[in-house]
């Protein structure tokens, strides 16, 4: 049984090779017959190759009210421009289904520059990829690029998200009455920690007796899943919800019908919860997927790693909902400036994890673009939960 | 009462509430597995009947604002498919299971072509009553926060149960299920039974999914299917083919869902993997337990035994 398994893999690989085998020969006919044309016509293939030519992929559908929204409204923003070609596919997994489309972009649309934007596209579908293609630019939304190991065509973008988030903590420290949050997460990796730990010590520092439950789902998108934690904490006092799944469409409207606070994420949830919509942390691609364009026109190396937070014009807040308090407003409003000046350090010790282990000790602190911030792996005094399976 | 009594007493009741919630698409899928199993064939895309109705109920509620007519238009798309897969299977030399799932995969595809407009917008849902009004705890309230859909299942559970015991034509579905040679005999047209059995079982499979976008969780996405259109099938064998344990199996499938998250929330957070896939290893250990190359299953209809 295992061998046929592997045997069917195999042959999967070879034919995926030989498919991009057959589609660079393709694109070589292709290519010849545009030049072929660009010179009967006396078009230059200089200005030909003026257009910027870009593509995107997302793992989910365009329009979920979550992550690959906010990635399709950054593609719609680049796409406005007249010098852009913009094409996209949504409902990518991350198999070996994104290297086809990878490969289709590239030969079939001509793209130059590939923004793959799930977690899972990187390891090992990017990196294999990048090198057939030397010529084209592959950059994965995240914070996985390494410069010793990874390909030089190959790169990272990503936003602080986790500053709005920690705004948002401000916010629900102030609105909780039972001083109980709650954060309905899909998998324990770093990023999505660094959101829970962030949220939790921004409640704390309004009111230091509050805790944050977590609930791992277990998957990016199991909407049954996310209504029954929802629930479950609502059930156990729980007042304000957020989460960080692909679409907080459920867990929004979830709160929103057992009459609790909710906090957005990736796009701006007000609309599912009129009364309880507190405010959110949003992602703000417009501005990348631009600068990137804006890059390639005017012939600027592009980065391997971009990064950025309220201060680069990378990651923004949800408006605040009906519910927020003047006073909440107004200490909210105080700490995103303080990370539009670059003077808020979130991670300052000392600092304990959940165990009671001292992770930051005192006098050490760690500013936002710390790289070892990107590798977290523990949960934060106040959190009720564990990363452990 | 301290906080930890609060806790477990919070558990036992987002479970017992989990069961119900999450339960009532497999209810309602089996209940349509076991009458369409029990004329004799098998159909595997309840599945796509499933994400079919989740997709047309939504849609529908959307542009007509009636939620009801999407649980009706959800149940068509079920007699359709229904319609679909016995038109096939009564060809010669078609396979039932094949054609089952040939339709499911088109059915989940189907329902995310045409469902793309319904993502994000937000449709009336189904309305629920509160059984516990009488309590001052927003706990139980919530928990017997029911829909009428589950209490239409919970009457056609007995309802089926009584069908096929009593009724004539209840009589007649497992006569072609049991022997198809004695239900020629009897002057049975067996392709119309099968095909009226099968179109039925569609259209409840179709309800089942209008449950899981019109109510919980209550909106429509490619995602919203974990695969309980499947499990509600391996849920019929568990029940021995009987309405009456489809109904009872259905709630241990759905409070086990429950279990995981409702653990999580008063922080018992290990294992979490583990009880995350609670249902799905219950399906496994269940297909274990029943399935036998030597015997046949306890109360498996006779036609199904003999291919």
């Amino acid at each position: 049984m295992s061998k046929d398994i592997t045997d069917k893999n195999v042959n999967a690989t070879i034919d995926a090779n030989f498919d991009g085998k057959r589609r660079q020969v393709l694109k070589g006919i292709a290519a010849a017959g545009i030049t072929g044309l660009a010179a009967s016509y006396g078009m230059s293939p200089a200005f030909a190759a003026k257009k910027v030519n870009m593509g995107f992929i997302y793992v989910g559908p365009r329009d979920d009210y979550g992550y690959n929204q906010a990635h399709y409204e950054g593609k719609t923003a680049v796409a406005a421009m007249d010098w852009v070609k913009a094409v996209d596919e949504e409902n990518v997994p991350e198999t070996i289904e994104v290297v086809k489309t990878m490969e289709s972009m590239i030969n079939l649309d001509g793209t130059q520059i590939l923004f793959p934007t799930s977690f899972g596209y990187f390891d090992p579908h990017i990196l294999k990829t990048a090198p057939k293609y030397p010529d084209v630019m592959f950059l994965h939304c995240g914070g996985l690029w390494d410069a010793n190991k990874h390909p030089k065509n190959v790169g990272s973008y990503f936003g602080y998200i986790d500053e709005p988030v920690y705004v948002s903590g401000i916010v629900a420290g102030h609105m909780s009455k039972t001083g109980k949050l709650g954060y309905i997460a899909a998998i324990p990796i770093p990023q999505v920690l660094r959101n829970i730990n962030n949220f939790t010590m921004a409640a704390r520092s309004v009111n230091p007796d509050i805790t944050t439950t977590v609930i791992f789902t277990g998957g990016w998108a199991n909407p049954v899943k996310e209504a029954e934690a929802a629930n479950a904490m609502v059930d156990q006092g729980i007042d304000v919800l957020t989460c960080h799944v692909d679409s907080p469409k459920v867990v929004v409207e979830t709160a929103e019908k057992r009459g609790v606070y909710s906090c957005g994420y990736h796009a701006n949830q007000m609309t599912l919860a009129p009364k309880g919509f507190l405010t959110g942390a949003e992602w703000n691609w417009s501005k990348v997927y631009t600068d990137y364009a804006e890059m390639i026109k005017t012939g600027k190396p592009i980065p391997n790693l971009v990064r950025g937070g309220f201060k680069e014009g990378i990651v923004k807040s949800s408006p605040y909902g009906p519910a927020v308090s003047e006073k909440a407003k107004k200490h909210a409003d105080e700490v995103r400036g303080k990370f539009t000046e670059g003077s808020m350090v979130v991670y300052k010790g000392p600092i304990k994890d959940n165990a009671g282990k001292t992770v930051i000790p005192a006098g050490k602190q760690y500013t936002q673009t710390d790289i070892w911030l990107e590798s977290m792996d523990w949960m934060v005094e106040g959190v009720i939960g564990t990363t452990k399976s | 009462m301290n906080g930890e009594d609060v806790g477990l007493f919070g558990i036992l009741i987002a479970v017992l509430g989990g069961a119900v919630r999450v339960g009532t698409p497999f209810l309602f899928v089996s209940l349509g597995e076991c009458l369409t199993e029990k004329s004799g064939r098998i159909n595997l895309g309840l599945e796509g009947n499933l994400v079919m109705g989740a997709m047309a109920g939504y849609g529908i509620s959307y542009l007509s604002g009636s939620p009801w007519l999407g649980v009706l238009v959800a149940g068509l798309c079920g007699i359709g498919f229904g319609f679909i897969h016995a038109m096939l299977c009564q060809q010669k030399g078609v396979n039932d299971i094949a054609v089952g799932i040939a339709l499911m995969i088109f059915g989940t595809g189907l329902a995310f072509f045409i469902g793309k407009p319904f993502i994000q917008p937000v449709a009336p849902r189904l309305p629920s009553i509160g059984f516990g009004d009488w309590s001052d705890s927003p706990v139980v309230r919530a928990a017997l926060e029911i829909n009428v859909l589950f209490l239409l299942g919970l009457l056609l559970a007995p309802a089926m149960w009584w069908f096929f015991r009593n009724a004539r034509w209840g009589l007649i579905v497992r006569t072609v299920g049991e022997s198809a040679d004695a239900a020629l005999a009897m002057g049975i047209n067996i392709n119309r039974v099968r095909m009226l059995s099968t179109m039925a079982g569609g259209f409840l499979a179709g309800v089942g999914g209008s449950f899981l976008s019109l109510y919980y969780p209550g909106s429509w996405n490619e995602g919203l299917s974990s695969g309980q259109g499947l499990m509600a099938v391996a849920l019929v064998i568990f029940a021995r083919w009987n309405p009456l344990n489809c109904l009872y199996a259905s709630l241990l499938f759905g409070g086990a869902a429950a279990l995981g998250p409702a653990l999580q929330s008063v922080g018992i957070t290990w294992g979490y993997y583990l009880f995350n896939a609670a249902p799905y290893i219950l399906t496994l250990a269940i297909m274990i337990a029943t399935s036998s190359s030597r015997r046949r299953v306890a109360g498996m209809p006779g036609e199904l035994v003999s291919r």
